[in-house]
């Protein structure tokens, strides 16, 4: 991705986070909670688990139509993450090479399905965290972890580092332009110039982080940051939570693919 | 009202690199006064600023604000009076909202969280910036910036501003809301700025500095409108003056 | 290279969370105790600085092919090792959610192995050594390229001991090995020419800004701090290193206990359930497992559910197949019919 599309696919991103739905609205407490449990229900299926997976797929879903998220947005993003998974899995088809079904008269091997599987759980774990910061704001998400019990130092400097991303990535995409307009081909574009750059932009943010300091001091800072933020958990986010632990223990707990499968199986006969 | 008081005397700054920023300046602002702070880059105008509430403290001489010596331990207390807006909003904003933002101020002053509220509701309400409380300030515009950032240091309720060059790229509309807000501040003023036509509409007395030292003190009118004065100093007349 | 959630099981993810939790917490009180109020802003604005820095591309000499920065090791130069490691597990944090960049789970393995390498082990013990005192140049470019190729190599040896202790993947541990550690060698090369290029810069242009963020920082001399971290370090490895042979031994130790719990069989038709698949491994040409796999199902979102199934021959993996599809459906009608409901509403 060249440096303009990722600073607009991140400033969508946090652009959605600040939409004005039922799913946005829910404590990001919960959210943080679910979507842990949701990664972790995930990811402790055994290695040739695919059947079972698929159920999982109600919980991106419905938080991208209740959250009003663009589908084809996060499936992009998941892609563009994907090789470094693929990379390793798609080893297994061929070092795991044992049948274990045949289907259509072509026989499947246990590392296709154990690829299969790494492939539903990336796309199932990659898109749960990315929903995550799309239906949370990310100073939510760090109120969250406070509340959670995360350091509070931890967490102020995280919201530091939010707020000065964007105005950071503006200040490198100036710089970035100014040296792609006067390189002509590559030459600009090697590490010397690089190092330069990079110096200039280190410099000039440890002078912001002097100005942000005075700007601080003027209003009263006295060493911490206080905030307000007092949310209370809701009905609605309890019973969100619930649902949501229900919905993982009865999917994981019983096979309740099959078992549709086999009502459906008896039906047609 | 003796807290409205800002007297400089004999101040001089020099850097840890060794630059002269202030070389002994001289003056006193009195309660109710609006100052305008003109002069070429570089001149010392933002150092000075940064003296009003002791970011900087004076390499020697004394800055009084009220009737408090600016000392490391004033300083806690100068800042209080002395509200100061920066040149740069995104250094001013460093809240991950611009509630969070304008209710930083008011939450160091250990206030209670109804009061707080009040206060940012009324600071937001001066600038027009109501609907944007919940939203983060990379989110805005320069001109909403500047606002939100006017805002934050309102909410402390300053009884002394210092603006550093508070209408740099705001679009004339901005420009226009921004003279009509300084208008209704009646307290004391300090606005360090290039912008003359800004210092000719909003203040009645104005400080030329050149090279960390007073070169004319009077009314706007006067000076600015004096044009060989202005020029010594990399100034022009203002547009408004121009025509005549 | 980040470590990915879907390659990772529980015991391995809690494991390096766990970890991760501990050092984290023990940074934070550490750079408590004796913090400077402007390193708070510092550390979140350098933060942001990694993460734009490594927005920017550069052409890596000779190859062609573009590299861009890491990030530990220069933070753990500047800012010391403490708030080194919390600014750069929120660096991988944001990635984590911004750019799904390993998932939430890997999150604990990634701030391991980008983080505590370079914060607590690299920098107090090779990096300051090595440099002592001193301020040349050339002094700087060497000892950053040994730091960060260690760095780099610990790191990627992390990624090759967590994914091969979850079992996820089927690459043998030899082979694995030769394709991550020459690759990180020479990322670790530049990243030391980078880091080494950045304080040398820095240094010439700016000299004040290190020393003035050297002189406020929270840590002063080395020594003390080189027992603790050599204590530290020690209980780290023994810690992690008994709890990694556990998970090892039990490499999927929560599914163990589900089967367990499960294991009396809830449903009529899960007589082969998935233990034997687990269990029985070696022999998986013995048996047919209950579940099946249709070649749409590694792109769920597409509809077309009709490839030849009568060719199935165990009755239960048909019956998965056909699960598989009737749940993906409606998973589907729910979306698209929310999506129109508001659709209509709006």
């Amino acid at each position: 991705m060249t440096f303009d599309a990722q600073y607009f696919d991140i400033g969508r991103l946090d652009r959605l986070s600040y939409r004005d739905t039922f799913v946005h609205h829910l404590d990001p407490r919960v959210k943080v909670i679910a979507t842990m449990l949701f990664l972790f229900t995930v990811i402790s299926f055994p290695k040739y688990e695919v059947v079972a997976l698929v159920p999982f797929f109600l919980f991106p879903v419905l938080l991208m139509t209740l959250g009003e998220i663009p589908v084809r947005f996060i499936l992009r993003k998941v892609l563009l993450v994907s090789p470094f998974a693929i990379l390793i899995g798609v080893f297994n088809p061929f070092l795991d090479t044992g049948t274990v079904a045949i289907i259509a008269g072509i026989p499947i091997s246990a590392g296709s399905l154990s690829f299969l599987s790494i492939l539903l759980k990336f796309t199932l774990t990659i898109s749960a965290a990315l929903l995550l910061i799309a239906t949370t704001s990310f100073p939510g998400v760090c109120h969250a972890l406070r509340r959670l019990g995360l350091p509070s130092l931890f967490v102020s400097q995280l919201l530091f580092l939010y707020r000065y991303i964007f105005v950071l990535m503006e200040e490198a995409m100036r710089i970035t332009r100014a040296r792609d307009m006067r390189s002509f081909g590559t030459r600009g574009a090697g590490i010397k110039v690089f190092v330069r750059l990079i110096g200039t932009l280190f410099v000039r943010t440890v002078d912001r982080a002097e100005r942000i300091y005075y700007a601080m001091l003027s209003r009263g800072f006295q060493g911490d940051i206080p905030s307000l933020r007092r949310a209370r958990i809701a009905v609605t986010d309890l019973a969100y939570l619930t649902a949501m632990v229900m919905f993982l223990a009865v999917f994981r707990f019983y096979r309740v693919t099959e078992g549709i499968g086999c009502l459906a199986q008896g039906l047609l006969r | 009202m003796s807290h409205h008081i800002i007297e400089f005397k004999d101040v001089f700054f020099r850097y840890p690199d060794g630059t002269e920023a202030l070389r002994g300046i001289n003056f006193r602002i009195t309660h109710g006064e609006s100052v305008g702070i003109v002069g070429a880059n570089g001149s010392g105008k933002s150092t000075l600023l940064q003296h009003m509430n002791g970011c900087l403290l004076p390499t020697s001489g004394t800055v009084t604000i009220g009737d408090l010596p600016l000392t490391r331990k004033t300083r806690q207390e100068i800042r209080r009076k002395v509200g100061i807006i920066f040149q740069n909003p995104d250094d001013q904003l460093f809240m991950p909202t611009v509630f969070d933002d304008v209710a930083f101020g008011p939450l160091n002053l250990g206030m209670d969280e109804a009061c707080v509220r009040e206060r940012v509701h009324r600071a937001l309400g001066m600038v027009h910036g109501l609907d944007l409380r919940d939203k983060p300030p990379h989110h805005l515009s320069g001109g909403q910036k500047s606002s939100v950032a006017i805002a934050s240091v309102i909410a402390m309720e300053p009884d002394i501003l210092a603006l550093d060059e508070p209408a740099a790229n705001l679009d004339p509309k901005s420009r226009r809301s921004l003279i009509a807000f300084l208008k209704t501040f009646t307290h004391s003023k300090m606005i360090a700025s290039h912008d003359l036509d800004l210092i000719l509409d909003v203040c009645e007395r104005c400080i030329v500095i050149g090279d960390g030292s007073v070169v004319a003190d009077g009314p706007s009118a006067k000076i600015l409108s004096n044009r060989t004065l202005l020029e010594e100093n990399n100034l022009e007349l203002p547009l408004s003056l121009q025509r005549c | 290279m980040h470590m990915a959630d879907a390659l990772l099981s529980p015991a391995v993810g809690m494991t390096l969370w766990a970890g991760t939790a501990a050092v984290g917490g023990y940074a934070s009180k550490k750079l408590k105790e004796r913090i400077d109020d402007r390193t708070i802003p510092l550390m979140g604005v350098l933060g942001a600085f990694i993460f734009a820095s490594q927005m920017i591309n550069f052409t890596i000499p000779g190859t062609g092919s573009s590299g861009h920065l890491g990030g530990g090791m220069i933070l753990a130069i500047i800012l010391g090792p403490h708030a080194a490691f919390l600014v750069m597990a929120s660096v991988l944090t944001v990635q984590a959610l911004f750019f799904a960049d390993g998932g939430l789970l890997a999150l604990g393995c990634n701030i391991w192995n980008l983080g505590f390498y370079p914060c607590y082990l690299v920098y107090p013990l090779l990096y300051k050594p090595l440099i002592g005192e001193s301020q040349n140049p050339g002094r700087i470019v060497a000892v950053s390229l040994v730091s960060a190729v260690a760095v780099l190599q610990l790191g990627a040896f992390s990624v090759v001991l967590e994914t091969l202790l979850s079992g996820k993947s089927e690459l043998p541990f030899g082979a694995f090995l030769l394709l991550m550690q020459p690759i990180h060698l020479a990322i670790g090369i530049i990243e030391g020419f980078v880091t080494a290029a950045i304080i040398n810069h820095v240094r010439s242009a700016r000299p004040e800004i290190l020393d003035g963020i050297a002189a406020s920082r929270p840590l002063g001399a080395g020594i003390s701090l080189k027992k603790v971290m050599i204590t530290f370090v020690v209980l780290a490895v023994v810690t992690g290193g008994v709890l990694s042979w556990f998970a090892s031994t039990h490499p999927n130790g929560l599914e163990w206990s589900i089967e367990k719990v499960t294991g009396k069989g809830e449903l009529p038709e899960q007589e082969h359930g998935t233990a034997p698949v687990l269990k029985g491994i070696q022999e998986k040409t013995a048996f047919l497992p209950d579940y099946g796999f249709k070649p749409a199902g590694n792109e769920p979102k597409k509809e077309k559910m009709a490839p030849a199934w009568p060719g199935i021959e165990a009755g239960t993996s048909a019956a998965g197949i056909i699960g598989a599809a009737i749940v993906l459906g409606l998973i589907l009608l729910i979306g698209v019919g929310i999506r129109s409901f508001r659709g209509r509403d709006a």
